[in-house]
């Protein structure tokens, strides 16, 4: 069987994309057939809020594709994110065109504003949408290529190589809040129009974008399915348990974990890129350190190495910080902690591991549990 | 043009990237053959002007005390560690001093480590699967089918280690001597020409050595197998031939009874027992 084809075959898969499928139509027909005053209507701030949601699940799905099967704790990966979101941002900062408060034809606001003369090298090609998108998948496939050709061939990793992916995007978040980086500096970008002719702020559009994004999740799940299904996918649990035995054994296990963690950069590119249009922004924040590590405390809560855990905990925890910080905004980061020293303590597997114990499901969930048992 | 359109085509295979195929050259007789082998770490000599020959098809035993520097020559043979000085040859053509471990491991040479380390996630078949001598680049492994014959392969090594019964649970959960079985199968599913095998029987029972003991002899002669072992006993049951290391060069060689009778090496190791 193809390899693409192979979590066609899988109980999880299925199971997952039914969920899925169902969720966003069930979403789409509440938002448009029900009346606003419904009680089980869901409204347009409601469906950019999941469409939020979404998008980190699927960066929790590139995580836990390196963190669970390649057992590369990635701390950087809110980099990668930024990174498609700031070649979105580009796009749609030039669809403003002369739209702007300062009505220049070509120029974004704060190039106006700083006085720049002509656009910089780097955001030509940016007014054509294929550029842009092309850009959402290489420029952080690119960084981390590069960044992992260096890091992976020098055999670094373990608590090292996490801490160099800190510095990282630490330093990439440094690099945005300058205003010469030509980004926006700390304003970052900003007052988007419209996305592919559709204006931003109409509610089809903000439907559209909810259900690109559960499409992009689904595809990116079942692409990291199949990579994890697949015999590559069973090297990279060898490596991540004995990468000296598995290098033994004639693997270039360097190359398979820069694989994996360029597939895995691109995905949470596309995330960024499909997170910016809904949220209207993107500034050097996205980078900061602190976003990166809730990310792997999503993964840690759902349960690593299943997939379908890093979306149930990237989904539960940020509808916890939506009430939390509404309800009241101090208390949040306490509850976040509190939340990872409690699924650390009680649920070593994460949220996931408590439904494979009701019902035996992943391979790789099942035979971590038996590790566990015997050690 | 052309140039650009080879260079984009898929199924190019470029020549750097085609591992050597020419099969090991033993007709002037030895598999492996090192010669005045020297490597100290920190000023320590671990090896010391070591000479070693091992023929095609034999089963050599490697003893020696602690510290002789047996683990530090299959370092040096597997390519983790490079020596000084000395040349260590793989037949009569692949000198395994340019080469790096997977080059090593792609040539025929399979390592058993001294501690089982299997893939305790994976399943027995798994475990095997992955061991199986295949295009190991990541796309070839990305898109791998597993055939029937490779599944007969995987099948057949199952029998010759005993765990047939076990084909479907994790590594994880095996008792200590079936993991060092599965461990000479995933060696045994590369079809090495030589098996570099790191004390098989520690920690075993009477009845699984005994068993890893028929499993070694009768790998003989089809490989060649080189056992580094402390279970004089145990040797002593499968050996033909004994190398005695002592600090960090050959000391004797020669039958088990030879080398036992050896004045020296009752010294310096058989002394210790006696």
């Amino acid at each position: 069987m193809h390899w693409l084809a192979k979590p066609a075959t899988e109980r999880s898969t299925q199971v997952f994309i039914g969920v899925l499928t169902a969720a966003l139509v069930a979403v789409c027909l509440l938002n448009l057939l029900l009346p606003a005053g419904h009680p089980l209507h869901v409204s347009t701030y409601m469906v950019t809020l999941l469409g939020k949601y979404l998008c980190y699940a699927l960066l929790a799905v590139a995580v836990d594709l390196v963190w669970g099967y390649l057992g590369i704790l990635s701390l950087g990966h809110g980099a990668f994110f930024a990174l498609g979101g700031y070649a979105m941002g580009m796009y749609l900062m030039r669809q403003i065109g002369d739209r702007g408060t300062y009505g220049h034809p070509v120029l974004p606001d704060f190039m106006v504003f700083l006085n720049w003369e002509s656009l910089p090298w780097y955001w030509h090609g940016f007014d054509m949408a294929w550029f842009a998108f092309l850009m959402v998948l290489l420029a952080p496939g690119l960084l981390a290529l590069v960044f992992g050709f260096l890091a992976f061939r020098s055999r670094v990793t373990g608590v090292y190589l996490s801490i160099i992916t800190q510095a990282l995007t630490f330093a990439l978040m440094l690099a945005f809040f300058r205003n010469e980086m030509g980004f926006g500096g700390n304003n970052g970008l900003t007052d988007f129009k419209e996305l592919l002719g559709f204006p931003l702020s109409a509610d089809s559009t903000r439907l559209g974008l909810f259900v690109a994004s559960g499409v992009a999740l689904g595809l990116g799940y079942w692409l990291c399915r199949a990579i994890v299904s697949s015999k590559l996918g069973r090297v990279c649990v060898a490596s991540r348990d004995a990468e000296a035995r598995t290098r033994f054994l004639g693997y270039r296990v360097d190359r398979v974990q820069l694989f994996v963690f360029v597939i895995s950069a691109m995905i949470a590119g596309v995330a960024g890129a499909l997170y910016v249009p809904q949220v209207g922004i993107i500034n050097p924040s996205e980078f900061s350190p602190l976003f990166s590590i809730e990310i792997v405390v999503w993964v840690a809560l759902g349960g690593r190495a299943t997939l379908y855990g890093a979306v149930i905990g990237a989904i539960l925890v940020n509808y916890a910080k939506t009430v939390f910080t509404g309800v009241m905004p101090d208390a949040w980061l306490f509850a976040l902690g509190g939340l990872f020293v409690v699924a650390t303590v009680v649920l070593p597997q994460g949220l996931a591991g408590l439904l494979a114990k009701f019902k035996r499901t992943g391979p790789a969930a099942s035979a971590k549990e038996v590790k566990e048992a015997t050690a | 043009m052309t140039i650009l359109q080879s260079l984009a085509d898929r199924d190019r295979v470029f020549d750097f990237l085609i591992p050597d195929p020419s099969p090991v050259d033993v007709r002037h007789g030895p598999i492996l053959y090192l010669e005045d082998v020297s490597v100290s770490f920190d000023g320590f000599k671990a090896i010391n002007d070591l000479n070693l020959t091992i023929d095609d098809g034999e089963l050599r035993c490697i003893i020696g005390p602690n510290g002789a520097g047996k683990t530090t020559m299959m370092d040096i043979i597997t390519g983790k560690t490079r020596p000084d000085r000395g040349q260590v040859w793989y037949g009569s053509r692949h000198n395994l001093l340019t080469m790096n471990e997977p080059e090593i491991a792609t040539l025929g040479i399979g390592r058993k480590f001294q501690k089982p380390t299997v893939f305790e996630a994976l399943s027995v078949f798994e475990n095997l699967e992955l061991a199986m001598s295949a295009d190991k680049r990541v796309m070839p492994t990305l898109v791998a089918r597993l055939s029937g014959e490779a599944r007969d392969r995987i099948d057949e090594v199952l029998e010759m280690i005993g765990l047939q019964t076990a084909r479907d649970r994790p590594a994880g959960i095996l008792s200590h001597g079936q993991k060092q079985w599965l461990e000479i199968g995933m060696l045994l599913m590369q079809r090495p020409r030589l098996l570099l095998v790191d004390e098989p029987v520690a920690g075993m029972t009477e009845q699984e050595m005994e068993r890893t003991g028929e499993l070694l002899t009768s790998l003989a002669g089809k490989q060649s197998v080189v056992v580094v072992e402390h279970d004089m006993g145990f040797v002593r049951s499968i050996a033909r031939k004994v190398t005695v290391l002592h600090q960090g060069s050959v000391l004797a060689e020669g039958s088990m009874d030879q080398v036992s009778s050896d004045p020296r090496v009752v010294e310096v190791y058989l002394g210790e027992e006696a």
